[in-house]
């Protein structure tokens, strides 16, 4: 089976770096863990080549995938955006579930697209990561979770607030059983994600100068008056007030976990 | 009784200052009240207002968000944006609250959580994440009620419950329909339509299985008499309410609080 890195290794297309605007190739792209050559800036992963250099290989089995196309308040102009995104991203919904290994633990892991949408939490996200929280319970697996997003999606109003309180009871079910949730924070994890499952992991690291917050930075600047640094809000920010474990880079992410997992591995059984 | 008014009309009676705030209701429907002060790490939010009082004679923990209404009452209370400090005084309340098997009852009255730079830096996500995953599984009956604004995660944090009432002319929203109007239509000024896609009132609530029951309101605050009258009956709902809930076995209570949540945008069975 070849891989979405396979692929793109061998593409002869660019992309462009979010921060610095050059143009990159994907070959290098790929090589470089999506790391800007020119800038050293941290650019977005599409979730599945994501899976692919955390996991095992050919070890990612997706659930939860059925095509539900939720607009439960027919919010004018949501489905046009919505599709506009699956179009663009070839993905369903802004997360991707599954069970995965890591370092031949068994895991339930679910990566969040901030292409899709700015990986907005709406019904269909929040019930995708519940349900993986259950499944997890009930097989006694960690959850590894990559959280990115731009908050709860307005367009589904009320229903993806209250995706909010679903997400974080699942994750305290599954932390009741004794399970163990790691969350990686990326660039950017904001607003209702963040306020929810996202800061709920018994191990929560970012990934370096990731933006994490709450509020958007120009809504606190209109209201306090004030410019704030360029370091607020960063992963570094968030080290330093508390709010997370550590800072991994992305070439150190699978040893990282690994490890948690293997000090925690008496819990759900030994090695696969 | 209010009739056939637009969702943006009730966002703006919502917002009202003459409204009743959780300081009003405190004395309205409590026969006593003691408040607790503190989140015993680091301050006091006087966004928030909690305590333990009676009801009926029962006793229950009461946690609010508290606007004031004249405008020295409002800048003291940072218009009842509540704080890190406020969710966390409120989480130790309920956790309290549970010590005992004193029922919770919650007023949310709140526009959203402080957007404040020191707010982000003592962890507002955190602290409202941290409520939502305390008070799913609290063993101890929880009532909400919307008394006013139900402004986004702000207003979640201190909402999770075993069932939430809602005054007609509340409002619970993801986003206030200003902010919703200008980030998706760059225009602010079509908040009073976006408020209609948003649906965000009371009656769209209860039909979304989020809210239970509409509390029908006095058709003006500043009449003490139709307050007063007001308050009693809903003092006795809210006994009453609770007199149910203490019925049901804790184990229950939390399996079916759960299970509410749960079933909001369900399409995966395992
Ligand atoms: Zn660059």
């Amino acid at each position: 089976m070849s891989g979405v890195l396979e692929t793109m290794l061998h593409s002869e297309k660019n992309a462009v770096c979010c921060k610095c605007k050059k143009s990159v190739s994907e070959a290098e792209l790929v090589k470089r863990y999506f790391i800007c050559p020119e800038c050293h800036a941290y650019d977005r992963i599409p979730p599945r080549a994501r899976i692919e250099y955390l996991t095992d290989k050919d070890s990612f089995n997706e659930l939860f995938c059925a095509d539900i196309d939720a607009d439960p308040i027919s919010f004018p102009g949501y489905a046009e955006k919505k599709a506009a995104s699956r179009k663009k991203s070839g993905e369903t919904e802004a997360v991707l579930c599954g069970t995965a290994r890591i370092g031949g633990y068994e895991t339930c892991i679910f990566v969040m697209n901030s292409e899709f949408m700015m990986a907005s939490m709406g019904t269909v996200v929040g019930d995708r990561i519940a349900s993986l929280f259950e499944y997890a319970i009930k097989r006694k697996l960690p959850v590894i979770g990559y959280a990115a997003s731009g908050g709860a999606r307005m367009q589904e109003g009320v229903l993806s607030l209250m995706q909010m309180v679903k997400t974080s009871i699942a994750a305290k079910k599954h932390s009741d059983a004794g399970l163990l949730f790691i969350v990686c924070l990326t660039d950017p994890t904001m607003g209702g994600v963040t306020a929810s499952f996202a800061t709920l992991g018994d191990i929560i690291i970012a990934e370096p100068n990731a933006l994490i917050g709450f509020a958007g930075r120009r809504v606190i600047e209109q209201n306090t008056g004030g410019k704030l640094p360029e370091s607020f809000q960063s992963a570094e920010f968030q080290l330093e007030h508390g709010v997370i474990d550590g800072i991994v880079e992305r070439k150190d992410q699978r040893d990282y976990l690994t490890d948690v997992l293997s000090m925690h591995a008496e819990k759900w059984g030994v090695k696969a | 009784m209010t009739t056939e008014i637009t969702a943006y009309e009730k966002v703006k009676l919502a917002r009202s200052s003459t409204r009743a705030t959780t300081a009003d209701y405190i004395k309205g429907v409590t026969d006593k009240f003691i408040e607790l002060h503190g989140d015993r790490r680091f301050g006091d939010d006087s966004a928030v207002i909690g305590g333990i009082g009676t009801i009926c004679g029962m006793p229950i923990t009461v946690i609010g968000t508290e606007k004031g209404h004249d405008m020295g009452e409002r800048m003291a209370r940072k218009f009842g944006c509540a704080s890190p400090e406020g969710y966390r005084k409120a989480l130790r309340l309920v956790k309290q609250a549970e010590k005992f098997s004193r029922p919770v009852l919650f007023f949310v009255d709140i526009q959203g959580a402080n957007p404040g730079a020191g707010a982000e830096e003592r962890g507002i996500a955190e602290a409202i994440a941290e409520n939502l995953y305390e008070f799913g599984a609290v063993k101890t009956p929880m009532l909400t009620i919307v008394i006013g604004e139900g402004g986004s995660g702000g207003a979640l944090a201190l909402s999770v419950a075993d069932e939430i009432w809602m005054l007609e002319n509340a409002y619970y929203s993801v986003i206030a329909p200003e902010s919703c109007a200008s980030i998706l239509f760059k225009e602010p000024s079509r908040a009073s339509e976006v408020a209609e896609y948003l649906k965000m009132t009371a009656p769209d609530l209860n039909g979304f299985g989020v809210v239970e029951r509409i509390i029908g309101e006095p058709s003006d605050f500043t009449d003490d008499n139709a307050v007063a009258k007001f308050m009693s009956d809903l003092k006795v709902q809210i006994a009453e309410k609770f007199a149910q809930l203490k019925k049901t076995s804790v184990k229950k209570l939390v399996a079916r609080r759960y299970d509410k949540y749960r079933r909001i945008g369900k399409y995966t069975e395992l």
